[in-house]
Formats: C-alpha cells, structure tokens, sequence
C-alpha cells in the first residue's frame, strides 16, 4: 500500500498516511492541527474547518 | 558510630552495561527538596550500586522520617543519613546544599570523590566577578569556577564526561534558556530591544527551610512579584544566551522578572522577543524541530484544540521535561515563548542526573522516563 506524505500546512511537520479518501480528517501529531485531505494524487491538504470554540478565558 | 557503613545497596537492577559498571554515589544536603528528589531518582536508578545521604543537621535520621515518600518498600533497607565526616568515598557525590556553602568546601569534598555535581549556585557563573553583582559575595574558588562545565545537558552535552565538577542550573533559567535559545541561535532578534522574560514559580523553590514569606497564610493564594528585576538567575541566563545585559552604552539586555505563584511545583517562563524580520509560526516550528528534535526531554507543545494547548507545569510534575511553546504576535515585531518545567526535577535532581547519566556514558534517559500524571 502506497505511503502518502505530505506537509502540514499549519507547522510544516511531516503528515504520513495511507488508505485515506479526498474529505478524511487526519489530525498533525506535532500541531495537533484538523486536516482535511484535498487530493490524493498529489496527496494535500488543507486545514479543516472547525467550530468555534468558546476557550473559556 | 561509622554511618557509612549504613550506605545501602540498590538491588534489583543489572548495571547499564558489561563495559560500565554500575557505581557509588553519595548525596550531601539531603534534607533539602532537591536532595530528596535525587534519592528517589538514585535509589531506583540501574547505574547506581550504592547511595549514601549525608546532612549537617539530621545525622543518624532515616531518610523517610525527612521525605515520607521515600519510606522503604520492595525489600530495600531504610536509608539512615550520615554526618559529613562519616561520608565515604564514592564515585560520585552531589552537593544539594544552599547556595554559597560549596565554593568553599569544593576540595573537601573532592577528597570523596573525583566527580562533584553541585545543584547550588556555586559554580554556574563563569567570570567570579559576577559572584559579588549577582549574589553580593566573592566567590571563594575562582580557580575552580574556571574547571567547571554548566550542566544542562541540551546545552553541554559534550562536556560531560571529562568534567569533574558539573554545576546544576536555576531552574527559571533552565526554562527561560531553553525556551529562547533556539531563537536566539537564529541572530534574527533585535539587541537593541530586551528580552523580556516573566517567570512564574512555585513555592518549592525557595527550599525546605521556612521563613516569614513561606509561611502558609502568607505564601498561599498569592501572585507575589518577589523579584521584579535584578533576580539572580538574569546572570546565568545572559550566560548562556550570550545575550548582553544591559549597562552603559549596551541597551536591550535581559528584562527579567520572577512572580510566586500558587503551585508546590512548577516553573512556567513566558518571554517576549523582538524580531527584526517577519517570521512565521512555521518557520519557528522549523526553527525549534531543528533545536530539538533529537531531545528526548524537550518537547514542542502548541497545540490547536483542548485545554492544554501551551506548555503547562501542572502536568510535568516529577517529570524531567521541559516543554516549549511559542506564538507570533500579529499585531506587534514579537514572539512568545513559553516554557514549563518542575522545578525540582528539570530545574534541579532530574537534570542533575541528566547530566550524570551523559557524563558515564550511559542512555541518557535513565531513571528519568517517568511521564507525569493527569489529573492532578
């Protein structure tokens, strides 16, 4: 099976994967970024929208 | 009474290595938070085939009675202390003693053993004539302080096996050190503007002997600024950043300011650095992977989701990681840096043994894998 790679476009840490479809939500393990995957060939992806969070402070 | 011979055996553990045996160590100062945290470590540490605990004032008392953590258990005797002149030999002793109480003993109890790492202050600046600005003393041992390698082992690494005297580090300067020294390395920062450095710190850094300002009603629930400026880690910290302090026609300089805060443990640095080019959050994270990607007690932590999002000392107690996080500010030339770290550990025993660990050669991470705890 075909290992993809790509940056994070968030921290540019490396982001590994496969088995994955265009719309899957793959999270960065160094950021802990939301990514969603764009394409598969060229693997890319984008930073996922996400809810807004009351943080509390 | 001879209470060397109380010296007890670590059993249990295989020595880290056929070709390095395990070896002797001895603690002095071990009433002390820091000296009870080097027992713990020691005692359960692989390389280590005999400890001995040595106090001043608590002589022929069982260790346990000083730090009820450390009551027997697994089948080890009790650890009974020992006077400084019933200290026995060993191959390596550390000094966990108040500041300005080894630099004038240093060849005494070099006499015990041929490697000394000292916790205190007394061997952490280079020039002597800092002693007398930064700790309004002399130093009473320059010739020393010349021999002696600042033991972070981020920092000198490579210095640690030929040293015979290692000095420990203070513990908001480990963390203000190691948070912007990756920053520092890249001379992007503008020296013509400080760096600016709040530290926050929790009650175990003052030590186990009580005073008015420890006492529970005074130091609980406070945010006391005990040092708003002229604290003395800004010497160390200058030290190692090669970063000018600010005098004369030199401007900038370390603007550094120490704030107790309500924690037993725990150190968190935020600092603020003046950029004079634009940079990225992904080039920092480029910039700090690069620092530190081979640091197995270094860890980056920005995240984007959940509670704990910036390093956070609550959850690096007993740990000895330093953890790192930083920020670029929008709307301003500057970068937030944040660091956490325990204050007895990373900032005190645990890097102590850190360095121990780098200077006999063996896996660096030994006796220092514990990860912390949640909730706490």
């Amino acid at each position: 099976m075909q290992m993809l790679q790509a940056e994070c476009p968030v921290c540019a840490g490396l982001i590994t994967a496969h088995d994955v479809l265009v719309g899957e939500i793959i999270p960065c393990r160094d950021c802990g970024a939301e990514l969603e995957v764009s394409t598969i060939e060229p693997f890319t992806l984008e930073l996922a929208p996400t809810v807004q969070e009351d943080w509390g402070e | 009474m001879n209470h060397a011979a109380q010296s007890t055996p670590v059993t249990g553990h295989a020595a880290p290595s056929a070709t390095r045996p395990a070896i002797s160590v001895g603690i002095v100062g071990a009433s002390g938070y820091a000296g009870g945290e080097l027992a713990r470590i020691l005692m359960d540490h692989p390389g280590i085939a005999q400890l001995q605990v040595a106090s001043a004032h608590h002589a022929g008392t069982y260790l346990h009675a000083l730090h009820p953590h450390l009551r027997p258990a697994f089948g080890h005797d009790p650890i009974r202390i020992v006077s400084l002149d019933d200290l026995a030999p060993c191959d390596v002793l550390f000094l966990a003693q108040r500041h300005g109480m080894s630099m004038g003993e240093i060849d005494r109890f070099a006499r015990y053993a041929p490697r000394i790492i000292d916790l205190s202050a007394d061997f952490r600046l280079h020039d002597p004539q800092d002693y007398p600005r930064w700790y309004g003393h002399a130093h009473a041992d320059a010739t020393r302080l010349a021999t002696a390698v600042y033991g972070i082992p981020e920092l000198h690494r490579s210095e640690l096996p030929d040293a015979t005297l290692i000095s420990g580090a203070g513990c908001l300067a480990t963390a203000a050190i190691l948070g912007l020294r990756p920053l520092v390395a890249t001379g992007l920062l503008d020296q013509q503007l400080p760096l600016v450095i709040e530290g926050k710190v929790g009650s175990s850094a003052l030590g186990a002997t009580p005073a008015p300002g420890s006492h529970h009603p005074e130091r609980s629930h406070v945010v006391r600024a005990y040092a708003p400026t002229g604290h003395r880690h800004t010497a160390e910290i200058a030290q190692e950043l090669r970063w000018p302090i600010a005098s004369g026609s030199v401007s900038g300089g370390i603007a550094f300011s120490a704030t107790a805060v309500e924690l037993v443990r725990g150190v968190a640095i935020t600092a603020h650095a003046f950029i004079r080019e634009k940079l990225t959050e992904r080039d920092l994270w480029q910039i700090y992977r690069q620092a530190y990607r081979d640091e197995p007690f270094i860890r980056l932590v920005k995240e984007r989701a959940g509670v704990y999002r910036y390093p956070e000392p609550k959850v690096l107690a007993g740990t000895n990681f330093c953890d790192i996080g930083f920020e670029v500010d929008p709307h301003a030339q500057r970068i937030v840096i944040i660091a956490a770290l325990d204050n007895l550990m990373k900032g005190a025993a645990s890097n102590a043994i850190q360095a121990l660990n780098c200077a006999m050669g063996w896996d660096e991470t030994t006796g220092l894998r514990f990860t912390g705890l949640h909730p706490i």
